[in-house]
């Protein structure tokens, strides 16, 4: 079980601000530390989401990138031997405070994960379950259609909406999984890795994918990828050893970065 | 073979050989335990094929070998596995549903999960004594058919809810995350999507205890299963017999023809069983289907 120690104050000011023309924090980490068991994962990181933008996390393997971005919909309340001490706040209410159901936390803060994880039922299936649940009242076929199209898969599977999610190839399997993620019109929507399993072309149409959405969501993307940091994101979040090193807007961070961790990270020094 | 490195010495041989010594060993055995079942299906086949006609099955207990039947033990054991699977199986799955997804790992599960291993070895004649004084004495169900369905159950219990675990343990947990990430309870991610994934399993599971409930004999002896029923049992308070206590019965009497007469209650005991299983893998298969991980 996850024990939960959450800071008195959550004052946005406390928080890094990336810089003074980004548009307000959506979700805030305040000095938050996650262990499993003794070993720390993300040690007191402080950072401030932007809306409608892409954050990208990026850092060498090991380094609690994944832990940090779990933190944000609670996913972490799964691995049992974690533990969270400080805060995240979602439009600044706490989300570990008692009275947050970690369901509805999930139900608008979406997530993506690393290897494509479809229903092993059909594609329509795939979209219309997660509204259904959360009792979605509504032409359930038009937003199966609508999810499809945000996600651009619509015009490849539109004539097998009822055959399996598993017939499709990894990165029709990775779309899928954006597409439900958006038939739950989230506010947020997390991506951990969402390309690594995937081939150059699909990686290519995912990463259009993002830059789509971005207008519409906020996207925190996990990605061992630098290239794809610094081509599809806006903000960038640099972790070492579970520690934040720099954050700043993207072109910042590759082309003058103010820590020399940062400076050898991104020019492929180590990681 | 050329040898390019003297660090690697050219072992390729050896280990051929050693592969092909522990393949054929395995296929010795896997025969060795098919042909031992054969001989017996034949001897029993031999025996008893000649007395299994329609008066057979249709009779009831006789002195006379000719006019002897198994038609209450086939019927009572027909009621039995039905009782014991309506008691088991829900039981067993909201147990192991409770234990691998709701428990945690509490000191009060650990202890439950290693009872409930240990229950699997019980001897049934135990269970059967258990049976005997919580369901016969105490709750006053007589030797009857549901206090011989609920020892049964009892019986089998622990192989249902370990079976139905280690089916709930191997759905991929990408699965739960997927349900758990669009906002799903866990009892809806349950629900809708381990349970149907686990399904086949966990029908494994039932079979193996079910055949096992099927040809139990001690249990029914020491709950008070008679062998001489004149009537084929209406409800789950009438007395019975079973398929597995009329063919002891009839292994005991010191006449030849009452020996093939445990033949031909043998080999409807086979059927019975067979057919059970064979719906069941039926159904699994169907179940399968829609699972391909």
């Amino acid at each position: 079980m996850v024990t939960v120690k959450v800071t008195e104050t959550t004052s946005a000011a406390a928080v890094t601000q990336p810089s003074p023309s980004a548009s307000p924090p959506i979700l805030a980490a305040q000095d938050l530390t996650i262990r499993y068991g003794e070993k720390p994962a993300v040690v007191s990181v402080n950072v401030a989401i932007p809306e409608n933008r892409i954050t990208a996390i990026i850092g060498p393997s090991g380094c609690g990138k994944s832990t940090l971005l779990r933190a944000f919909n609670r996913m972490n309340d799964y691995i049992p031997e974690a533990r969270i001490d400080g805060g995240v706040t979602y439009r600044g209410r706490d989300l570990y405070a008692e009275n947050v159901d970690p369901v509805e936390v999930r139900r608008r803060i979406g997530m993506v994960f690393q290897k494509p994880n479809p229903f092993p039922k059909s594609i329509a299936k795939n979209i219309s379950w997660g509204p259904a649940i959360n009792g979605f009242r509504g032409d359930e076929r038009l937003l199966v259609e609508e999810a499809l199209k945000k996600a651009v898969l619509w015009d490849e599977v539109k004539d097998r909406l009822n055959e399996s999610a598993n017939a499709l190839s990894g990165g029709q399997q990775q779309r899928l999984c954006i597409a439900r993620a958006l038939a739950m019109e989230p506010d947020v929507i997390l991506m951990d890795e969402p390309c690594s399993a995937l081939d150059p072309v699909s990686t290519a149409r995912i990463e259009d994918l993002m830059y789509e959405l971005k207008h519409l969501y906020t996207i925190v993307i996990v990605t061992h990828n630098m290239q794809q940091a610094a081509r599809v994101s806006d903000f960038t979040a640099f972790l070492d050893a579970g520690r934040l090193v720099e954050f700043g807007e993207t072109e910042q961070v590759f082309t003058t970065p103010k820590d020399k961790r940062t400076e050898d990270y991104v020019a492929g020094r180590f990681g | 073979m050329t040898r390019w490195s003297d660090r690697f010495p050219d072992n390729l041989r050896a280990r051929r050989i050693k592969a092909r010594i522990f393949r054929i060993g395995c296929s010795v055995l896997t025969w060795l335990s098919v042909a031992l079942l054969a001989v017996l299906i034949y001897h029993v086949t031999r025996a008893g094929i000649g007395w299994l006609d329609w008066q057979f099955l249709n009779s009831f207990w006789s002195r006379r070998v000719t006019e002897a039947g198994i038609k209450a033990g086939l019927l009572g054991t027909l009621w039995l596995v039905s009782i014991t699977a309506v008691l088991a199986i829900p039981i067993g799955v909201a147990a192991a549903v409770y234990l691998e997804e709701f428990g945690g790992r509490s000191r009060v599960n650990r202890f439950l999960d290693i009872n409930i291993s240990n229950l699997a070895g019980v001897p049934s004649i135990v269970y059967g004594l258990l049976g005997l004084a919580l369901f016969v004495r105490w709750c006053q169900l007589g030797s009857s058919l549901l206090a011989g369905g609920m020892t049964l159950a009892l019986l089998v219990l622990p192989v249902v809810i370990i079976a139905s675990r280690e089916a709930i343990l191997a759905v991929p947990k990408s699965i739960r995350l997927a349900a758990f990430a669009i906002g799903a309870t866990r009892w809806q991610t349950v629900r809708y999507h381990v349970l149907p994934a686990a399904a086949p399993g966990i029908m494994t599971g039932i079979i193996l205890s079910l055949s096992r409930a099927i040809g139990e004999a001690a249990p029914i002896i020491i709950v008070g299963g008679a062998t001489m029923i004149f009537f084929t049992p209406e409800g789950p308070m009438d007395e019975f017999t079973a398929l597995p206590l009329q063919i002891y019965n009839w292994t005991t009497d010191p006449k030849q023809q009452f020996q093939e007469l445990a033949a031909a209650g043998i080999l409807v005991l086979l059927c019975v069983l067979l057919l059970m299983n064979a719906s069941a893998v039926y159904i699994r298969n169907r179940a399968q289907k829609s699972r391909p991980w």
